[in-house]
């Protein structure tokens, strides 16, 4: 009887390690085939052409693959939701943790979760049929398919990672510390901005980093709302945010469903954007995961 | 004898809980008072009266009067930010903010309207002083204050609480998260202060308060059972519950 449990137990471990090995195992192979695709495609193109053309043609004589163009249109995404989520997720996180009562937190932290779940399709349907329209009567020069719409979305989007990930960090600081500034004197609105946020700053940080990777790998969300228009557009012009744009992902999704064949440079080009985005959006979570260590230390 | 407390008939609720039940007593200007009993008797709820720091727990109810300098400060004109610089808080854990030493000692006087750099100077100076911690962080006072040890992060905190001129200096178990050697440097300075300020510590460590206190009160489960000077207490005590706490028979 106990040698039988003890062979349970083992192959039970037996199995649990293999799904962990299998995770990486999967990771692992997704990053050589992007690697490998990728090496294909930059003996075809060279990387200079790739990361420094203004124009990206890949299905159309002349065909040319520079790259800006989609990191242009990722980024102004990236800068229109982050300029909407980080003040919105940072409040919402001062009000969660500082101000409201258990009980209204017990339904709006909830909440504000279920808002992350909602799939990202609807989220671009949204700010197709809704967001675009109500800004047009704004801006009226504006195009059904624009980068600002899309930004505003995804911003809404990733406003539940920045506030709960803030949120905890913020809960995370010691009763001790908002004590000592209240038993010296400190008003609340004092304590949270010189005692709460400053230590709980790298989690805050890190929420942000990751809120903003978020909004770096978004596809569905963009590709409905901001279109597919690959253009070289200037950050500071306002008009250009009212215009169709194409980011990174945006444009693997149209090479994805064309019909270039397995075997052509664009179909490889493919493989070559998801290589950048992945370098940006691992760039961004190391950079998050080291600052979220720094913070770690502060309370051993 | 002058007293600077003068507590009449204090009870604080905590929603239907009891925290402490119709204590009075008066507290002794520049003597040390040493607050004692069994863990949730009460006296740590006591001491947080005292700046209203109490008043930080949702549901929390308060009867009763607490006079201090013969005013009752949870009259409506009493501004608990000057109740609290005048009534200074020394915390069970080092509590020191991730800032820099100076930051630290800093914090207080720069809430009460401090802004001039070489007064900040001067007060962080005095009350390293004090504190008996100026020779060692002297040199380093831009530095964070976590890389202190435990010990000098909890005379840094006195520093921070001496640094807005306080009168009274409450002290919430400040040697129980400290080794024996930095425990008794924190003793040495309360009496060392008690030239200055008022001293009211809590502390379930009896012989610390038999050691540097002048008045010790024991609690027992919400109420006061005994107050007078030290010696009287821990020699001839008149409550037989109260001998038997400081001999070691309950508690």
């Amino acid at each position: 009887m106990d040698r039988l449990s003890k062979m349970k137990e083992r192959i039970i471990v037996l199995f649990l390690a293999l799904c962990a090995v299998m995770t990486l195992f999967v990771t692992v192979s997704i990053i050589a085939i992007l690697l490998g695709e990728s090496l294909l495609f930059f003996s075809k193109v060279s990387p200079v052409e790739f990361f420094t053309g203004t124009r990206w043609t890949p299905t159309i004589k002349p065909y040319s693959f520079g790259v800006l163009p989609l990191v242009i249109g990722t980024l102004m995404i990236t800068i229109g939701a982050g300029l909407i989520a980080i003040p919105a997720g940072i409040l919402s996180a001062i009000y969660l943790s500082e101000y409201a009562s258990e009980r209204t937190r017990n339904v709006l932290k909830p909440m504000l979760e279920i808002l992350a779940g909602i799939p990202t399709v609807v989220y671009g349907f949204f700010a197709f049929a809704y967001i675009t329209p109500y800004l047009k009567k704004i801006f009226p020069d504006m195009q059904a398919y624009n980068a600002l719409s899309a930004s505003i979305v995804v911003g809404i989007m990733i406003i539940p990672i920045v506030a709960s990930i803030s949120e905890d960090a913020i809960r995370a600081v010691p009763r001790s510390l908002r004590e000592a500034g209240y038993a010296l004197g400190a008003r609340k609105p004092r304590v949270i901005l010189t005692i709460v946020i400053p230590s709980a700053l790298s989690g805050i940080v890190a929420s942000f980093i990751l809120g903003i990777s978020r909004a770096v790998g978004e596809t569905m969300a963009v590709t409905i709302a901001a279109g597919r228009t690959p253009r070289l557009a200037n950050i500071l012009n306002p008009d250009d945010w009212m215009k169709s744009i194409e980011t990174m992902t945006a444009a693997m999704v149209e090479i994805g469903m064309s019909d270039v064949s397995g075997q052509s440079v664009a179909y490889k080009s493919l493989f070559a954007i998801g290589l950048t985005l992945f370098a940006m959006t691992f760039a961004l979570n190391t950079v998050s995961y080291i600052v979220k260590m720094r913070f770690r230390e502060v309370y051993r | 004898m002058d007293a600077i407390f003068d507590v009449r008939n204090l009870s604080v609720y905590y929603g239907d809980k009891i925290g402490i039940k119709d204590v009075s007593l008066q507290i002794y200007r520049n003597k040390v008072t040493a607050v004692i009993g069994p863990s949730g008797c009460g006296k740590s709820t006591f001491l947080r009266t005292l700046n209203r720091l109490v008043e930080l727990v949702e549901g929390v109810r308060i009867e009763g009067r607490v006079l201090f300098d013969g005013k009752n400060i949870f009259d409506r004109d009493v501004d608990p930010v000057e109740l609290r610089r005048r009534v200074g808080m020394v915390f069970q854990h080092p509590n020191p903010f991730p800032k820099s030493i100076f930051e630290n000692v800093a914090y207080g006087p720069k809430i009460h309207g401090i802004k001039d750099r070489e007064k900040l100077q001067e007060i962080v100076e005095d009350s390293l002083k004090k504190a008996a911690l100026w020779d060692e962080v002297k040199d380093r006072l831009s530095e964070s204050a976590l890389g202190l040890s435990g010990g000098q992060q909890q005379r840094l905190c006195i520093a921070r609480a001496i640094a807005t001129n306080p009168e009274v200096i409450l002290f919430d178990e400040p040697t129980s998260a400290l080794d024996p050697i930095a425990s008794s440097k924190i003793e040495e300075l309360m009496i060392e202060l008690k030239k200055r300020y008022t001293v009211i510590v809590v502390t379930h460590n009896i012989q610390q308060a038999a050691r540097i206190s002048d008045y010790t009160a024991f609690f027992w489960m919400g109420e006061l059972v005994e107050y007078d000077r030290t010696e009287k207490i821990f020699e001839y005590p008149e409550n037989e519950l109260t001998e038997r706490y400081i001999t070691g028979r309950v508690g």
